[in-house]
């Protein structure tokens, strides 16, 4: 029997100072153009916690409006907040940025972390009120050092500060005097992904009802690696964030691809429960602290916020087929091969096309198509387009290229199998995933019968290879009571009627 | 497309659009001449 999509959960963390002191734009404008307007600038295009709360995709991405609700609401999104937007959201939430850095130190298990010993003891109390940080993570938070302490790892042993409204408050530290696969940069990059990825695991868990102890697997699909000079993608953030998380009858491993990761480690996930191997494997990723204000410069050109001021999470729940829960059907595996090619149609015809050509099913019986779900409100402002929507015209294209829908029906496509894009660009955060809670409720209610969710990854950007690639799968709603009942009552009659016809055929032979 | 012909061409292609190889065959077929073709992510 297929596994089931048992639940998923999406969180976000508020992390505006780490746009300025880590986001990859900044750090570069930094030693390209230190004395740059859009440097002197940024700060003042940084948005309030409150008014990243407000924020309509941001609201989308926790579970607190479905996508379906962004569609219509006016483009743009950024200076139309959303009435009624709260914190906490059926998925998950959005962490301010001072409970987040706790959170970091609980995820510390090197002492790396220093934090001022007041900027502790003004946030611990609301680090320990969130609802899903229990007893055993806030015990992780040690009481702090004098700031002067701060100040001196940062200024002369190479650590990265840690600041909150502007001033500092902590510090990475380094974890190896020489090794740059332990520098300080490095070691701030992984126990950021390390600790988003907590809090999607612990909201996993709180929404799909399980405990701690059926979590049997973890597979972490982000984009950083964590390791020494002498292993530097040695990983397992998976096993690490299963740790603090308190998953402890799990092991786990990480899986990389990109930004087509997550995809990637679904299917392997869903192969691994319906094998039999593992009966619950969660699937998780942290943010990337590196993408933070990626698009900053257009952004702050054109007079908008900084709108990605947030490190991502997400986390999906696989586990044995309950008889109700929609299910990965293993059946319709979408490959981009090495020997595909990179040319639009072939990309889409291998992931789309392909595995539902194998099946016998048109490109029209998916209901929904959850390609790149990046937010166009960051991306359109950049000059990358609106992602999704080119996706599903690429996908509409191939449909009537296939004689599956007129070229008239190429307009109405995107709107009846597609999904606005809400999702931060936070590289493998937005590819495919972000609408599985939703597929989720959507087949359970009866709205859509399947979803295809679609990854994809530039492998180019490594440098070892100028490939593409990607993986796509379907879930659909439970099959489980069918195959349980062996042969349905429709199918006897129909056995029945055939056997008679066939006996009364030849009588009249005779 | 006798415009690119014998033009030479930098690409640059987009993950989410066309690729840089998509493009280069489409150049070399109007008989441009590729000097720097890539593909980039600007997701």
């Amino acid at each position: 029997m297929n596994s089931v999509i048992k639940g998923a959960s999406y969180v976000l963390a508020h992390t505006p100072e780490m746009v300025i002191n880590n986001g990859t734009t900044q750090t570069t404008e930094r030693v390209v153009n230190p004395d740059s307007e859009y440097l002197k600038e940024l700060r003042g295009h940084l948005r309030s916690y409150e008014d990243c709360v407000n924020y309509w995709p941001n609201q989308v991405y926790i579970g607190n409006a479905h996508p379906d609700e962004l569609a219509k609401v006016e483009f743009p999104y950024y200076d139309k907040p959303k009435a009624d937007s709260e914190r906490y959201g059926k998925y998950g939430e959005i962490m301010p940025e001072a409970e987040f850095i706790l959170l970091a130190q609980a995820c510390d298990m090197f002492e790396v972390i220093e934090l001022d010993k007041e900027f502790v003891a003004a946030h611990k109390d609301a680090f320990a009120a969130d609802p899903v940080i229990t007893e055993d993570i806030v015990a992780k938070v040690v009481e702090g050092v004098e700031l002067s302490e701060v100040e001196h790892f940062v200024n002369d042993e190479h650590a990265e500060g840690l600041y909150f409204e502007g001033k500092l408050v902590g510090c990475v530290k380094r974890a190896h005097d020489i090794d740059s696969n332990l520098s300080a940069h490095v070691m701030h990059e992984n126990i950021m992904s390390k600790a988003s990825s907590v809090l999607a695991l612990l909201y996993a868990v709180r929404n799909t009802g399980i405990d701690k102890e059926d979590v049997e697997y973890v597979i972490d699909c982000a984009e950083e690696a964590c390791g020494d000079m002498n292993q530097r993608g040695g990983g397992n953030f998976a096993k690490a964030a299963a740790e603090v998380a308190g998953l402890m009858k799990a092991t786990g491993s990480d899986s990389r691809g990109f930004c087509a990761g997550p995809a990637h480690a679904l299917i392997e996930a869903a192969a691994l429960v319906k094998s039999g191997a593992y009966k619950c494997v969660a699937v998780t990723a942290g943010g990337c602290t590196a993408k933070l204000g990626m698009n900053g410069k257009d952004h702050v050109k054109k007079g908008l916020p900084i709108l990605e001021d947030c490190l991502a999470g997400f986390c999906v729940i696989i586990a044995e087929n309950d008889g109700v829960s929609p299910e990965i059907n293993l059946d319709i595996l979408g490959r981009h091969t090495v020997g595909t090619g990179s040319a639009p149609q072939n990309v889409i015809g291998s992931l789309v096309a392909d595995p539902l050509e194998r099946v016998d099913m048109k490109i029209t019986d998916i209901d929904k198509f959850s390609p790149e779900m990046q937010n166009p409100d960051i991306t359109k402002p950049a000059g990358a387009g609106d992602v999704p929507l080119a996706n599903y015209k690429m996908i509409a294209a191939l449909a009537v290229k296939r004689g599956e829908i007129d070229k008239a029906a190429m307009k109405t496509f995107p709107e009846e199998h597609g999904l606005t894009g809400w999702a931060p660009t936070q590289g493998h955060i937005p590819s495919g995933v972000p609408y599985i809670g939703f597929a989720r409720e959507d087949i359970l209610e009866g709205k859509i019968r399947n979803a295809m969710i679609i990854g994809k990854g530039s492998l180019f950007l490594g440098r070892m290879t100028n490939l593409f690639d990607g993986v796509s799968f379907v879930i659909q709603a439970n099959t489980g009571a069918e195959d349980n009942s062996g042969v349905s009552e429709e199918e006897v009659k129909g056995l029945i009627a055939k056997a008679m016809k066939d006996f009364a055929a030849s009588m009249m032979a005779e | 497309m006798a415009i690119l012909k014998d033009k030479k061409v930098v690409i640059i292609g987009d993950r989410d659009g066309v690729p840089g190889p998509a493009i280069e065959e489409c150049v070399k077929t109007a008989g441009g001449d590729v000097i720097f073709s890539s593909t980039e992510c600007f997701v």
